[in-house]
């Protein structure tokens, strides 16, 4: 049995690359699938019951249960023997780096055979914007509709690397080819396995919908958003961001964040604040690899 | 058939490795613990070929068990209190799927302040969800039911979760003699694995994905349609059960007593022996017990007809809905029409609270003196305690 992905007639928003890059992780497996979806946007787009947008296996779980839905898949199959399955889930970073921590954490210590993606868009979208952890510095969400976010995000995929998970990446919805090879190799591994997909939204971030490629390659020209894998013990930088590490290579962080209304309130002390917090994590990425 | 001295949970964990239970997913809680660390034993040991995963939370305990019910496996875990109430959401989900699993629930009172005792408000607190709900008086019961509970949630005319309660401590950890049916013919009684649908890569499904009201609306109202016709299916296999392994048959409720007696008390669990007692040590002939072995579905044709012509009906709740009536007393209420006024709760065993023998007894023959001399009635009456 083969699956053809999302299909045509996804209720996703307009200039969201959701359905893109979920149709590149169906496709680019190479095996069949199972998916398991947290209350998320992707709860929504597959579209309404007794129809579906999603050409391929899909359970739709509560909250915080994605991993362990998963893994209970995944277990079964192995028990019954089927070994031509990749189960994945597919989380928000509200359901992810939030609510869903502790059961991703308990997954990741048992190294339990999942593929977990965590669509990144960086705050609660589906119920309409609010503050996620995985939210960025100083950003406006409809709760921090003021001041902007007071804290840095919260980095998860560093998080996966101090569980010791068998592999770890982070990828973008700009650069599809890094993203599939990533997608690629987290399939040929067991055990397990953690990407973090940045994928910005034209609604919560308030930038015109045709721009979204645009925000997402700036996110990562600029350096703000890393692209790395993470194997046995090593990190690796890939993509654009392999040429990167000096700072003066980096298209000027304005570029990006200029494009965005929820930073349009920014001071120049919070840009100069958003700069430092990039830097810091490039100091940490010198010292991985 | 052998014999052997099982405490409730190790009786519950003989029953899932006999049932050929293949996933386990579990996070321990106090009194349920015993039940996992035997069945992770069995594992281990190589007795029971099956996958046994600790889990970081009774939340995820659920799901996992799910997940693997989903993956087409037969799949069981098992809680308390604080653990039922942490996954309560999932309680749902799972029934609302029409997935077959079993969970077993040790009661235990909730906190705070904490305490381990056992009452029903844990077990109590999922009755709508969806569930069957059967509940044990003893390690035989617990045994029996559980092996049972497979049968009843993998047939096609139900497909639904089970849910097999039995109190923490007084059931679960006190040792009895438990009758033991050979595992092979339990295997063999059990069968396969059946389901409605399964997510193994083999068929294009997608489950609950958003639904309009109506239907919605459409696919609760089956699993209320469904859960109501499951007595019989509860019944029947409960009987086959019987036959298969020489066991009493005893239905969702058993009668102790006169069937054709005047006065009737109701209850459910463990403290239905000591109220069995209390009626003997009464003195008068015409009380007989109506103990509660399945409470979801409720048993309302069978407790009408048990109950016909009855001239009061005393039912003991161990939990409370607070600020109304025990759950129990309002189901009962429910299903009688309306000429029977003369039904009384009465509130007792929270928190564990153990009453004596001779406090049943007066209970009782406060509640049947009124009744004899047709004064006018509490509704609710309190057990009373000392501090």
């Amino acid at each position: 049995m083969s699956f053809k992905g999302v299909l045509p007639g996804d209720s996703s928003c307009p200039g969201c690359l959701l359905p893109v890059a979920l149709n590149l992780v169906v496709s680019s497996i190479g095996k069949k699938v199972v998916s398991v979806v947290p209350a998320s946007c992707t709860s929504v787009i597959q579209g309404y019951y007794p129809k579906t947008a999603f050409d391929f296996p899909t359970i739709n779980v509560p909250f915080a249960s994605a991993a362990p839905v998963a893994a209970g898949v995944s277990y079964a199959l192995e028990i019954r023997g089927i070994k031509d399955v990749v189960v994945f889930a597919w989380a928000g970073d509200g359901g992810t780096a939030d609510i869903g921590m502790a059961a991703l954490s308990g997954a990741a210590e048992r190294n339990d055979n999942i593929l977990y993606i965590m669509y990144d868009n960086e705050a609660y979208m589906n119920t309409g914007i609010q503050r996620s952890g995985a939210t960025p510095y100083k950003a406006w969400t409809t709760t921090t509709p003021i001041i902007g976010k007071r804290e840095a995000k919260k980095d998860v995929a560093k998080i996966m690397i101090a569980h010791g998970a068998k592999y770890v990446a982070t990828a973008s919805v700009g650069f599809h080819q890094d993203f599939i090879a990533k997608i690629m190799k987290a399939s040929s591994i067991s055990g397990f396995r953690f990407i973090q997909l940045h994928l910005p939204c034209p609604v919560g971030w308030r930038f015109d919908s045709e721009k979204t490629v645009e925000v997402a390659k700036l996110a990562v020209e600029t350096g703000a958003w890393i692209l790395y894998e993470y194997q046995d013990g090593k990190l690796r930088l890939t993509g654009p961001s392999a040429q990167l590490i000096e700072e003066s290579r980096r298209k000027p962080l304005e570029e990006y964040l200029s494009l965005q209304g929820r930073f349009s309130h920014l001071t120049k002390e919070d840009i100069e604040q958003i700069k430092q917090l990039i830097r810091e994590q490039w100091e940490w990425i010198k010292k991985m690899i | 058939m052998r014999r052997e001295a099982l405490t409730g949970n190790q009786a519950v964990a003989m029953a899932v490795m006999y049932s050929d239970v293949k996933f386990v997913a579990a996070y321990p809680i106090t009194p349920q613990t015993s039940i996992v660390e035997k069945i992770s034993y069995f594992v281990e040991k190589g007795l029971m070929k099956a996958k046994f995963v600790n889990v970081e939370s009774e939340h995820s305990a659920l799901a996992m068990t799910y997940g693997a019910a989903l993956g087409g496996v037969r799949s069981f875990t098992a809680t308390s209190s604080h653990g039922l109430l942490y996954m309560h959401e999932w309680v749902h989900w799972a029934s609302r799927s029409r997935v077959p699993l079993v969970m077993a629930v040790v009661t235990r009172t909730i906190g705070p302040p904490w305490n381990i005792w056992p009452d029903h408000s844990d077990y109590m607190d999922q009755r709508d969800a969806g569930w069957i709900m059967l509940f044990a008086m003893d390690a035989q019961e617990a045994f029996d039911m559980t092996v049972q509970a497979f049968r009843i949630s993998e047939d096609e005319r139900v497909f639904l979760p089970v849910m097999v309660g039995l109190e923490g401590f007084i059931v679960g950890g006190t040792t009895m003699s438990v009758a033991l049916p050979d595992e092979e013919s339990v295997k063999e009684w059990v069968g396969e694995r059946r389901q409605p649908f399964v997510f193994d890569g083999s068929a294009n499904i997608t489950l609950g994905n958003l639904a309009s009201p109506e239907n919605t609306y459409i696919l609760h109202r089956n699993i209320h349609e469904d859960l109501l016709r499951s007595i019989e299916v509860v019944k029947e296999i409960e009987k086959d059960y019987s036959e298969t392994f020489g066991l009493p048959y005893i239905g969702p409720v058993e009668t102790v007593g006169e069937k054709e007696s005047s006065y009737a008390v109701i209850s459910m669990g463990a403290w239905s022996g000591d109220l069995a007692e209390a009626i003997k040590q009464l003195g008068r002939n015409d009380v007989s017990l109506y103990r509660i072995r399945v409470y979801r579905p409720f048993p309302c044709k069978e407790l009408r007809q048990a109950l016909s012509r009855k001239n009061g009906i005393v039912v003991f709740d161990r939990s409370i809905s607070f600020g109304s009536f025990g759950p129990l007393y309002m189901d009962v209420k429910a299903c009688l029409d309306s000429e029977y006024t003369n039904v009384v709760n009465v509130i007792g065993g929270l928190g564990g609270v153990d009453h004596s023998l001779g406090e049943y007894v007066s209970v009782l023959r406060k509640i049947f003196g009124e009744m004899d001399r047709e004064e006018k009635l509490e509704k609710q009456i309190w057990m009373e305690v000392s501090r």
